[in-house]
């Protein structure tokens, strides 16, 4: 007899060691999320895929599955705070979609555009941010990371390298980029890196490669994440 | 006064690009017009807001002209609206809003390329410019939010007539977009 947890009523089943959202993703339960990513090592920190076990609010990418699990994920009150981490995401950075080569294809605009998110509610911080186009096939626009360490952790566990770091706290917190200039065309960075592939937003971008496809016909235009997420996850991956 | 619905728009520090799109329900116009009255808009010309029903805002505030006129609307709008990017989270003005203002006004009026007779503009007529492009819930209390740039024509055309017959507005996956 396989061990099951529950997820708002349905019964899903789970393996030892599986974290909740591992569980919730085999069976085709979306749970939104920003900073876990299948096949990396779960870091916990954009909350989005925050859900209610037994009572208690737990980050789904973190917690491991466990047998008696009555866990809450689409309810209205999990949805509403989603949407406004997400809201304070996009006021904390400087996301102008208009402006942005990533547009469409952005996951925060996904999880945005999933959680029904109008407006940005919070007063903006209109952060000053540093874009560092000085690599030959690749730009760096700070102003629209999020923070999800994705690309720190892909550097370190995929491409075995060290790019990447998060650096400060609150609202001094920024990537850093190991090189002796800070520059990114002094790191060894490659464009083919999982590193550089893996950002959800548009704050890691390949040169030249903006508008190859047109607006309008971008992942997010026509499809809804959940679904994009349960089918193929990314399709960078 | 008739009894249609009164509706007032206008452009802040946008581009008219939302009026644009906007005017792109194109004959479906000939149906709103049989429910709505426009007042002050840049489509009738009238200067100043009287009691209206919904108030639409594109573009975010960038001068002192910008403050007033939104408070005028809110004053007058049962329901206002902020219609597009800009006037949701400043969208490309405000990408000035990291450059102090002093520097922007010295590029483009005294540094800047082809510039002749170099000298920031300064007439009493002109209003002042804000420290930084302000997303109008900053400034008013906002009613709903129509996202786009522009939001499309179906946007305007599903959100008005949900909200003329009653209806709470409600736009569908397809329609909502932040680009
Ligand atoms: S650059 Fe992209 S992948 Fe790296 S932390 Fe920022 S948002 Fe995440
Ligand atoms: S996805 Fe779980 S905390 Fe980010």
């Amino acid at each position: 007899m396989s061990e099951t947890i529950t997820i708002d009523g349905k019964e899903i089943p789970f393996k030892a060691g599986q974290t909740i959202i591992e569980a919730a993703t085999a069976a085709g339960v979306y749970i939104p999320h920003l900073c876990h990513k299948p096949g990396y090592k779960p870091h916990g920190s954009c909350k989005l895929c925050t859900v209610n076990v037994n009572g208690r609010r737990c980050s789904a990418c973190t917690f491991p599955a466990a047998t008696g699990q009555a866990i809450l994920n689409k309810t209205q009150e999990l949805e509403d705070n989603r949407r406004k981490i997400t809201q304070m995401l996009f006021v904390e950075g400087n996301h102008f979609c208009p402006s942005c080569e990533k547009t469409g294809n952005c996951q925060l605009q996904g999880v945005a555009y999933y959680l029904a998110m109008k407006d940005n509610h919070f007063p903006h911080f209109f952060a000053n941010r540093e874009l560092d186009a000085s690599h030959p096939d690749l730009l760096i626009d700070h102003n629209r990371c999020i923070f999800c360490n994705l690309c720190v952790r892909a550097s370190q566990e995929k491409d075995g390298k060290n790019v990447f770091a998060i650096s400060g706290r609150g609202i001094n917190k920024r990537l850093i980029i190991n090189s002796k200039t800070g520059l990114l065309k002094d790191s060894d960075i490659e464009v083919n890196d999982c590193a550089v592939q893996v950002c959800p937003t548009g704050a890691i971008l390949e040169k030249r490669k903006g508008y190859s496809t047109p607006i309008g016909q971008r992942i997010y235009d026509t499809q809804q994440i959940d679904q994009v997420s349960l089918t193929q996850e990314t399709v960078y991956e | 006064m008739s009894d249609k619905i009164r509706v007032a728009t206008t452009s802040l520090a946008g581009c008219f690009g939302c009026h644009m799109s906007f005017l792109d329900i194109d004959e479906r116009l000939l149906k709103l017009a049989e429910l709505v009255e426009f007042d002050r808009s840049p489509i009738t010309d009238i200067e100043h807001c009287s009691d209206c029903d919904i108030g639409l805002i594109e573009g975010g505030v960038c001068n002192a002209e910008n403050v007033h006129v939104l408070r005028e609307f809110r004053k007058n709008c049962k329901i206002l609206v902020a219609v597009g990017a800009c006037s949701i989270n400043g969208g490309l003005p405000a990408m000035r809003n990291h450059i102090p203002l002093e520097e922007c006004l010295n590029e483009a009026y005294i540094k800047g390329i082809g510039v002749e007779n170099p000298q920031i503009p300064n007439d009493p007529e002109l209003p002042l410019l804000l420290d930084k492009v302000y997303p109008i819930h900053e400034i008013v209390k906002v009613d709903y939010y129509l996202p786009g740039c522009p939001p499309s024509a179906d946007v305007f055309w599903t959100f008005l007539t949900d909200l003329i017959e009653g209806r709470e507005p409600s736009l569908p996956y397809e329609l909502v977009h932040y680009d």
